[in-house]
């Protein structure tokens, strides 16, 4: 006999309602079906009208990130086994305000992202002349974990700055500030030292660390932000007690 | 961002957050409890400048503290401030090897041995305390 | 030129604060809040503890640590009102209660560990 496990999908249709509400959807229960595999199959065969994202459903575009009974998940990595017998709650991902049904709006991380300067930062009148840049392995372990950020945003929903301050740049920003920052080919740590060390940057969170434990790819943004503290009030003491020092 | 709904841009729906948002999930319960044992460290302060204030006063001015500290109220207050210091102590140690990159002739420190240093040390300043008080 | 910030500073003070408390504040609330006041182990007498206070180390340590944790306190208490119970806008209000609280107690505290004893 074939197994099934509802569904329960918040709906939004700004069009006709002003709050969202929820519809149930019986899908069948297959061992190596993912929760995006659920939502697919409703869209293929029970109700094409509902409205999500996915792209590369392996955990590697960060598009499906959704709120899974409570836990912001990448719904492409989340079986729906690990839920039997259900029911399964699908929310859209909690801080961000909600276009329709599951789709979120990012709009807020993409100008945010920006303002740390996410890029490798080198002297212009050199660069012509450079080359090629040598990293040995023991450098690039310096800032690897944090270059895994997939832009899945499972951290700003699970941070509750987040959702109390509009203005904070969030984990995934000054995580991805810092894996410049700790790469030895770059020289703009002193640039984003202006936009990190701000209310507004590190100095707005308070370590509640549900960022590191949502992040599916381990980069422990958490860690990056608190390291980068110690950095940052370094840098102070030093403009304080050596103020002769250029900076 | 217009209010109304426009028939190509929809009304986003955008909740505020509720002043109870920590109550609903274990881990934010927990945040807001580790949070909270600050105010249990500023009594601490408190106490122990009581404490030093008795014995600059003398022997009868210390009686009185020993009294008041075992009066039934100020008992139950300091064993749940005991209680939060406690976690305070374990968050803190537990956390810190998170917050800090040590380098030990080039290689990582890892995790364990940094929080391993922390209750080590913990445990060696607990001792030494309380044989310099029970003399 | 580098801008010169004070909030970086005020978190090395309650990075180095919580640090002081985790490691001395429970063996001494153990002690003088629950084993002495239940008599599980009979109190230390007034002169022996007050020439232990009296050492110079002593009074500098006890005076770092009630300094330390009470900025501590200041600045974990003033994140908690503004997160806890969403208090930001009267943010001016709680950083001139939370820190100059935390100033207050650390003048008493210098009297009372300093001259005092």
């Amino acid at each position: 006999m074939a197994d099934h496990i509802i569904l329960q999908v918040t709906r939004y249709r700004p069009e006709r309602e002003s709050e969202p509400t929820t519809q149930e959807y019986e899908i069948p229960l297959h061992e190596e079906w993912a929760v995006l595999d659920g939502l697919n199959h409703v869209k293929d065969q029970l109700d094409g009208t509902l409205s999500y994202r996915w792209s590369c459903r392996m955990g590697i575009c960060g598009s499906c990130g959704m709120t899974v009974n409570g836990e912001p998940r990448l719904t492409c990595a989340t079986f729906l086994t690990d839920y039997r017998p259900g029911p399964i709650r699908i929310e859209p991902l909690r801080n961000f305000p909600v276009i329709r049904d599951l789709v979120v709006e990012i709009g807020d991380f993409m100008r945010k992202l920006p303002e740390v300067k996410p890029w490798l930062i080198r002297d212009e009148d050199a660069a012509a002349l450079e080359g090629e840049l040598l990293q040995t392995p023991a450098e690039m372990d310096d800032y690897k974990r944090y270059s895994m950020c997939i832009n899945c945003m499972l951290c700003y929903s699970a941070c509750p700055i987040v959702g109390l301050e509009e203005g904070f740049l969030g984990p995934a920003v000054i995580a991805l500030a810092q894996r410049y920052n700790l790469d030895s080919r770059d020289k703009g740590a002193d640039e984003r030292l202006d936009v990190l060390s701000t209310a507004e940057g590190v100095w707005g969170c308070t370590f509640v660390g549900e960022c590191t434990t949502a992040c599916p790819k381990g980069v422990d943004p958490a860690g990056a932000i608190q390291q980068y503290k110690l950095t940052a009030a370094t840098e102070s003491l030093k403009s304080f007690l050596l103020p002769w020092r250029s900076p | 961002m217009s209010a109304n709904y426009t028939e190509f841009h929809p009304r986003w729906y955008r909740p505020r957050m509720s002043v109870f948002w920590w109550v609903g999930r274990r881990s934010y319960l927990v945040f807001v409890l580790r949070e909270l044992s600050s105010v249990f460290v500023a009594w601490s302060v408190v106490f122990l400048l009581l404490l030093v204030h008795a014995l600059s006063q003398g022997g009868a001015a210390y009686q009185r503290f020993l009294n008041l500290s075992s009066n039934p109220w100020m008992l139950a207050l300091n064993v749940v401030a005991l209680a939060f210091v406690v976690f305070h102590a374990i968050t803190w140690f537990n956390l810190a090897p998170q917050a800090m990159v040590v380098r030990l002739r080039g290689k990582r420190v890892p995790r364990s041995v940094i929080a391993g240093a922390h209750y080590t040390g913990w445990a060696l300043l607990s001792a030494l305390a309380a044989w310099l008080i029970l003399g | 030129m580098a801008k010169r910030r004070i909030e970086p500073l005020v978190w090395l003070l309650f990075t180095s604060g919580g640090l002081a408390a985790a490691l001395l504040f429970p063996v001494l609330l153990l002690l003088f809040g629950l084993v002495f006041p239940a008599g599980w182990v009979s109190a230390p007498g007034q002169a022996h503890l007050l020439s232990v206070a009296r050492f110079p180390l002593t009074r500098i340590v006890l005076l770092g640590l009630c300094v330390l944790a009470l900025f501590h306190w200041a600045h974990r208490f003033r994140y908690t009102l503004y997160e806890g119970l969403q208090l930001k806008h009267l943010s001016s209000l709680i950083i001139f209660g939370c820190y100059g609280g935390a100033l207050a107690g650390s003048v008493i505290a210098g009297y009372l560990l300093l001259p005092g004893l």
